[in-house]
């Protein structure tokens, strides 16, 4: 079984019904609550979306360190960028359209130029937003905070990475942008399964062909390299929960070893993680790449597993598009 | 450091002149950046650097030196020269304004020059770090007091109005802005471009305290200055009534001078011009 044990992660990971499932955005909230007690400078701003971002957890443990803002998503980043130059650590908190999406020129200038300590957390990020439909799907939120000079940008996989990137980013020093997701999705990592931010771990071995995928996708990603298996074919898994700054060792090595790529994400497949792959291999050592995520279009209504799928980022999906970028392999 | 008497105001205009003189010099040597706003805020920048802020030239991360975050960031020449004048770093720097590689950049920047409190450009944003700053303050218990300077043009900006919210729901009394009205804004006048008026009545709104004071009279400005630091349950502004330009006749209240550099000609012009000027400060005060 190709599992890599040392990702400890939890043994049936490919056993969906063992499974336990929760929201990422569960993951965000409880790391608050640690690194709220780790650092008491930290203090956290919401807009008006204190239960949805479960910001809330936060609030309840520390009630004079919770600023409500209303719905005011460009000021929460100036007031955050005013209380970090005051040596606080601010997380803000909204859904990834409204911040960054609405605040980008303020994330830019106030926070990543201005190289405040301001930590971005983005709920509702990706189709899986569901009922909602396209104004709330965050499917462009990777792409521009990636462009930003200084900014750190994070994609964790379940709850309980959500919540070590949560406590990693209040650690480090610098802006850092931390996506998660509003539906809930397998918990398939333990505590022990090791975090860094800039590393990258593999999550299943392979040979044949390389799957370098973030967010919670990247559990599809682990049963697509299943199916795989039954056609002898032996895919890697990789998570790669830091978009920026890249683990780009692990992803030549993977192109090196492997001779085929793709990338999973639950974002548009220009400007996220698919074009941060592509650009690394393209300079350091080209290699056949197909990208699976959402191609150039906007999100609409509908259940999460539904949007998933329609949007061509099932295991079915991924299977077919690894296949095709086998027959482009180099002999 | 309440009322000013003659001797001190006296003091502060010979300053407010020589500042002027610098910002045309460093404008027309730099061939570029904004005339008009700088020249008007003079007299409040010396105001505030000779006798209001309590900050430390030596040492400009002193823990408890008052913050004053400029939200007009393109209003930065009269910063420069009114800090090269105050000491934190020489005046013959500002000969370097704009140019590659200095740290007195064409809109300032935190990281580059020490004692800019945040980088700013981009309008709107100056009110909401201040806020930000004065909420930490009121956090630690801390005396220090926050100003935020902001152009008059500004106020039509969408996060200014959020931060003006904010503040005033949390009674920021630490807080103080000040309002440089001009009346002018690159395209033209302000109530010609998109109407700001009536000012005063947007903040009491917003649960303000307002004062207005004419921007070149330095006594009324600290007076205003002190009135804030005794108002308990909210934030206040001052709106400082400015002439845009002052000092140089020729670009008094002309939006057109708002953002463009003097040629040398017309640099020669208007450095005779304030020492003429000079000349009358010196007499009234005799």
């Amino acid at each position: 079984m190709p599992l890599n044990l040392n990702a400890k992660l939890v043994p049936t990971v490919s056993d969906l019904k063992s499974l336990d499932q929760k929201p990422t955005r569960d993951g965000y909230g409880q790391g608050l609550v640690i690194a709220g007690k780790e650092n008491t400078g930290l203090v956290v701003l919401c807009c008006d979306l204190t239960e949805s971002t479960r910001s809330l957890m936060f609030k309840k443990e520390f009630p004079d360190r919770f600023i409500q803002l209303g719905v005011s998503e460009q000021s929460m980043v100036t007031i955050a960028a005013g209380l970090a130059l005051a040596g606080k650590v601010p997380w803000v908190s909204s859904y990834a359209m409204f911040c960054p999406g609405r605040a980008w020129e303020q994330v830019r200038t106030n926070v990543a130029l201005n190289e405040t300590n301001v930590k971005i957390a983005g709920a509702h990020a990706g189709v899986s937003v569901g009922p909602d439909g396209a104004t709330h799907q965050a499917i462009e939120d990777l792409a521009i905070m990636r462009c930003i000079p200084k900014m750190t940008v994070l994609a964790p996989c379940d709850m309980i990475e959500t919540k070590k990137a949560v406590i990693a980013a209040s650690r480090l020093t610098g802006p850092v942008y931390v996506r998660f997701t509003r539906e809930k999705s397998p918990i398939f990592t333990t505590e022990e399964t090791p975090f860094i931010i800039g590393k990258a771990t593999t999550f299943w071995d392979g040979k044949d062909v390389a799957i370098l995928a973030c967010g919670p996708l990247v559990h599809n990603a682990i049963l697509a390299a299943q199916e795989l298996e039954k056609k002898k074919i032996s895919a890697r898994v990789i998570n790669i929960h830091t978009i920026k700054p890249l683990d780009e060792e692990i992803i030549i090595k993977a192109a090196e070893d492997c001779g085929a790529i793709i990338t999973v994400e639950e974002h548009q497949v220009n400007g996220g993680l698919g074009s941060a792959i592509s650009e690394l291999l393209a300079e350091n050592h080209p290699t056949p790449v197909e990208r699976v995520g959402v191609r150039d279009r906007f999100g609409e209504s509908g259940e999460p597993s539904e949007l998933i799928e329609a949007f061509g980022m099932g295991v079915s999906h991924i299977v077919e598009v690894t296949l095709r970028v086998m027959t482009r392999k180099k002999i | 450091m309440p009322h000013i008497h003659d001797e001190k105001a006296k003091e502060l205009e010979e300053k407010a002149l020589r500042v002027r003189e610098l910002i045309i010099d460093m404008l027309t040597e730099a061939k570029s950046g904004h005339s008009a706003g700088p020249l008007g805020m003079a007299d409040i920048f010396v105001a505030l650097y000779f006798h209001i802020l309590h900050h430390d030239p030596q040492n400009p991360d002193w823990e408890d030196r008052d913050r004053l975050i400029l939200s007009n960031g393109h209003i930065c020449p009269v910063r420069y020269a009114t800090m090269a004048l105050a000491g934190y770093f020489p005046i013959e720097e500002l000969k370097t304004l704009r140019k590659f590689g200095t740290r007195l950049q064409g809109h300032p920047e935190r990281l580059r020059l020490p004692g800019v409190e945040t980088t700013s450009g981009p309008l709107g944003s100056g009110l909401g770090q201040a806020a930000g700053l004065a909420y930490a303050a009121r956090m630690d218990n801390k005396n220090w007091r926050t100003y935020c300077l902001m152009s008059d043009a500004e106020q039509a900006v969408g996060v200014l109005y959020e931060a003006m919210l904010f503040a005033g729901r949390n009674k920021l009394n630490n807080l103080t802005g000040i309002i440089d009205r001009n009346n002018i804004q690159i395209d033209g006048f302000t109530e010609n471009i998109m109407p700001l008026e009536p000012l005063r009545a947007k903040y009491e709104a917003c649960n303000w305290h307002v004062i207005e004071v004419g921007g070149h009279n330095i006594e009324q400005f600290v007076n205003a200055i002190e009135e804030a630091k005794a108002i308990y349950e909210k934030p206040t502004v001052i709106i400082a009534h400015t002439i845009p330009g002052r000092g140089v006749s020729f670009m008094e209240k002309k939006f057109e001078w708002h953002g463009i550099s003097p040629k040398p000609t017309e640099a020669d012009a208007a450095l005779k011009e304030l020492r003429t000027l000079g000349g009358k400060i010196i007499s009234e005060h005799e």
